[in-house]
Order: C-alpha cells, then sequence, then structure tokens
C-alpha cells in the first residue's frame, strides 16, 4: 500500500550504528498543557553516542519530552538543538521515535514491518527486505519474516518495533519505555539483548522508563526527573554501563547503592 | 445453521398447508391470487426461469454497476472529508442532507430527466449505498491510532505515505462494514429505480405480475431479488476476509 517516492540522490547506509550520532542539548525547555503544567526548565546535554536514562514518576512529562526532542510536539519554552557531524538539521529527519507500544502495523509481515523506513524512503519492497534481513537475523527473529505481528510474542514485536527504528537510519534513537509492556522475564532478555545491541553501536539514546534498574544498567548516565512539572532533579553517572552479565551486574553492590540513590531522589528526598 | 433452517421448513411447511388445504384455505379466506403456495412459486421459478434470468441479469448489472460507482464517489469522498477540513464542514451536513430525500419522490425526477435507461438507476443506487460508505470509511480514516501517525512520521513517511501506508489499510474494516450495509439496501434501491420507469429487471418484472395478478410469478421475482442480495452480501463478506485477513478475531 506504501507509495515510493523517488529515491533519494544518497541511499540510507544499512548500519546506522556506523554513523556517529548527533548531540542533543536541551535549554530550558517547558511544556505546558492549557493551565497544566507538564515540564519546566529541563537543561540536559547529551553527547554524541551517549545513551542517557530517564527516570520520572508516571505523568512527569517523560513522553512529552521525547515528543518536544523528536521534533512532533513544539516545547511552550525553550530551545532543542541537535548537533550532527556534518549540519544542524531540522529535528523530525534527526531523530527516530520508539513507541511504548511496538505499534506495528498489523497487515504487514514482521520483515516488512522492519524495513518500512527505507521503503518510506523510497526502496522497492525487495530492496527495502534485503536492506532489513541482515539485521533481522541478527536480532534472533530469523525464521519469523513472513509473520504477521498478531502471531509474535510481546518480546519479539518488541524487537521489530526496535529494528523498525533502528532501520529508519538515524543518528538519535528515542526510546519511550520500550520494555514497559512485557513480563518481568522477557523485560530482563529484551533489557540484556537491547545491551548487546548499543554496545556495539554509535546512535545517541534517550531513554525513558519507569524502571530504575533498566535505566542503570542500560544507560551510561540517568537523569532523574521530578513529579509534574517535570524537571531534571539530578543527573548520576552509571560506572559500568551494559555489562556482559545483568545479573551480577544488578545484584552487585555498587548498582545497588546507585539504586537506592537514584529511588530517593526519585521520592524527593534528596533535592 | 440448524436452528433458522428447521424454523423456514416449517413455516413453509405451514404456508402450504394454509393455501393448498381447500378445507384450511376457505376457513382463512385464503385465495391463490392472494398468496401462492410455496410449490406454485416454485412451478413459477421453473418455468418462467428464462423470464427470471433475463430480468435478474438486468438488475444484478444495475446493482453492480450502481455500488461501484457508491463505493467509489463514497471512498473518494471519506478521503477528501478525512485531508481537508474546510471539505469536510462544506461537504458532511450536505451528505447527511442528501440522505433525508425520500428516494421513492427522487426516482420518477430522475426518469424524467435521464430517461427509461440504466442510468436513474445506477444513480438511485449509487445515492442510497453512498451514505453508508462515506460515513463508515470517513470514520475508519479518522480512527487511526495518532501514535501510529506520529511513528510514521518519525520514519519519514510524508502526507501521502501516512494515507497510503497507515490510514486506508486501517480505514478498510470499516469501510467493508458500510459496504455490507450498502449492497443489502442496494438491491431496494434498484426496485425503486425499475418502478419508476423501465421495460426489464425483477422490479418492473414485480410491478407487471402483480397487476396481471400472476402472484406466483410476483413471489419467484421477490425470491430471486432477495437471493441477489443475499449472495451479494455473502461475496462481500468473502472479499472482506481475503482483504483484511490480519485481524486476529475475523468474525467467523
Amino acid at each position: 500500500m506504501l507509495r515510493t517516492r523517488s529515491p533519494r540522490a544518497e541511499p540510507p547506509t544499512t548500519e546506522a550504528s556506523r554513523r556517529a550520532g548527533g548531540a542533543v542539548e536541551l535549554r530550558g525547555v517547558g511544556h505546558d498543557f492549557g493551565d497544566l503544567r507538564a515540564l519546566d526548565g529541563v537543561d540536559l546535554s547529551v553527547p554524541a553516542g551517549e545513551v542517557l536514562g530517564m527516570v520520572g514518576p508516571s505523568g512527569c512529562g517523560k513522553s512529552t519530552l521525547l515528543e518536544i526532542v523528536a521534533g512532533l510536539r513544539a516545547s511552550s519554552r525553550g530551545t532543542v538543538s541537535i548537533g550532527l557531524p556534518r549540519a544542524a538539521g531540522a529535528r523530525l529527519p534527526a531523530c527516530a521515535l520508539m513507541p511504548q507500544r511496538d505499534l506495528l502495523l498489523p497487515w504487514l509481515s514482521a520483515l516488512d514491518n522492519a524495513a518500512l523506513a527505507p521503503r518510506l524512503a523510497g526502496l522497492s519492497r525487495a530492496e527495502a527486505r534485503a536492506r532489513a534481513h541482515p539485521v533481522f537475523e541478527r536480532m534472533g527473529l530469523a525464521g519469523f519474516e513472513r509473520a504477521r505481528p498478531g502471531e509474535l510474542s510481546g518480546g519479539m514485536r518488541q524487537r521489530v518495533a526496535f529494528l523498525r527504528t533502528l532501520m529508519a537510519d538515524k543518528p538519535v534513537l528515542l526510546l519511550d519505555e520500550p520494555f514497559a509492556s512485557l513480563d518481568a522475564i522477557t523485560r530482563a532478555e529484551m533489557q540484556t539483548w537491547l545491551a548487546g545491541v548499543l554496545a556495539g553501536d554509535r546512535h545517541t539514546v534517550l531513554l525513558v522508563t519507569h524502571d530504575v534498574e533498566e535505566a542503570l544498567y542500560l544507560s551510561d548516565r540517568v537523569a532523574v526527573m521530578t513529579p509534574r512539572p517535570g524537571r531534571i532533579a539530578e543527573t548520576l553517572g552509571v560506572p559500568a554501563p551494559r555489562a556482559g552479565d545483568r545479573a551480577a551486574a544488578v545484584s552487585s553492590r555498587e548498582f545497588a547503592l546507585l539504586r537506592e540513590h537514584a529511588l530517593r531522589v526519585l521520592a524527593g528526598e534528596e533535592r | 445453521m440448524l436452528a433458522p433452517a428447521a424454523l423456514v421448513a416449517a413455516l413453509l411447511l405451514a404456508w402450504e398447508l394454509a393455501a393448498r388445504w381447500d378445507v384450511l384455505a376457505d376457513l382463512l379466506s385464503v385465495k391463490d391470487y392472494l398468496i401462492p403456495a410455496p410449490s406454485q412459486i416454485a412451478e413459477a421459478l421453473w418455468e418462467e426461469r428464462e423470464l427470471l434470468a433475463e430480468d435478474a441479469w438486468v438488475t444484478l448489472r444495475e446493482v453492480l454497476l450502481g455500488f461501484a460507482l457508491a463505493a467509489i464517489a463514497g471512498m473518494g469522498l471519506a478521503v477528501a472529508m478525512h485531508l481537508s477540513e474546510p471539505v469536510r464542514r462544506a461537504l458532511y451536513p450536505l451528505l447527511v442532507a442528501s440522505q433525508t430525500v425520500p428516494i421513492v419522490v427522487l426516482a420518477p425526477v430522475l426518469v424524467v430527466w435521464f430517461g427509461f435507461g440504466i442510468v436513474p438507476k445506477l444513480l438511485i443506487i449509487a445515492l442510497i449505498c453512498f451514505f453508508p460508505i462515506a460515513v463508515n470509511a470517513y470514520d475508519g480514516l479518522r480512527s487511526v491510532d495518532p501514535e501510529l501517525v506520529k511513528m510514521m512520521r518519525t520514519l519519514g513517511a510524508d502526507r501521502r505515505q501516512i494515507l497510503r501506508g497507515a490510514e486506508l489499510p486501517w480505514s478498510l474494516p470499516y469501510f467493508f462494514s458500510g459496504a455490507k450495509v450498502a449492497i443489502a439496501v442496494a438491491v431496494i434501491g434498484a426496485v425503486f429505480g425499475e418502478w419508476a420507469g423501465a421495460d426489464s429487471g425483477l422490479g418492473h418484472l414485480i410491478l407487471v405480475s402483480s397487476g396481471e395478478l400472476s402472484t406466483s410469478l410476483t413471489f419467484a421475482a421477490i425470491f430471486v431479488l432477495s437471493l441477489i442480495a443475499i449472495a451479494l452480501f455473502g461475496l462481500l463478506s468473502l472479499v472482506e476476509r481475503r482483504v483484511v485477513n490480519w485481524r486476529e478475531d475475523p468474525a467467523r
């Protein structure tokens, strides 16, 4: 059903990971919904290639913040800029957003869902599939190319959704609670899996989650947000992000202390 | 499936008895020319099969062409209203108003304008079918998950790609709901159209045969007419199941 546009002069590279991510700068970003102040004075500086976790209570404006960074929503106050290696570009072409729900298109096969972005960029169905397929297999989805999203498990759907985001070939990935809908065991598996993917990757990543452990395990730094109006309460450095052995990493004493600290900041005890 | 079949069989038997068994027929004052027995209708179906087939083809063609016209126009209007707020504000009230004009009144006027050919029939059928298709397809287009549209936009989709890649497929089940309602009433539209002026078709046959008191032929024509409606509805459901094949819980 997709109408193809004429291909770009320079087609996107298959491996976005080879390309350096763009630095993301937020200055005094605030947002109101009518009289409701959702976000206030958010300053954030994410260097290129960093994975920044963002945790906060529900309703603190995390998703809104991601939409603002993605350029899907204009902020009420403040500025967002994304410095690309070559040129400063508009935000929408620089960011790929992975929404909380997988939002796979039910009428497309798993592979076609993953290959959506190259297809939208003007490639033929066969070319788009050929481009997505190697990564599709590497993500442990081999054999499910033709399956419809309705036939996939929750973890597989999230992987397809993540691959779809990756295939957009954007320097900045915005992940909005990517594993919130999964059960605890699958979520732990997916965190290990994502850690592996991000380890060999140079994307700048903003990872929004309400799970402190997930943020601390996957990110280089974790920004803890306050309840509405959301602002950054504190930014914590993570000593050993994305360790190979997740179980050992999250049960280490250092990790536990960091988690306790983050939870105290979340609860507003140290502000 | 068994229960309705048994019910229909029982009703047909009662009908047959009431019409054929003299004692009961006299008691109920049932006359042949008022209510023919099912067996007499079956006889008429067989004896007049060539006439019925000829007229059925005329009506079927009107229904198919009128429905196709309505499907194209209805879908086109739905897309236009979806893409443009001014178009929606201008046309939606007119769309509703078009349904308040009684077709029975409109049919003779259309015959005066377009003659006794197929055109007025097509217009009447299209006018009836158009409304459920346009309204349902428009609701379908509007009901697309806004998060889905955002996702498409961050993947670089332009307005046209969002329409073709997300909104149109999303609205297909809605379109089919409207189309199934439309096809069921399309046959009624064809009869109205033929009553207003025609020299063939099942509606015409019903009018002529009832005027001649050959009631069994009238009933035979009505039978064929509803058979056409049921067959078309079934066919459309089949097409829907083939096209909208991603639903996890298809109505079976």
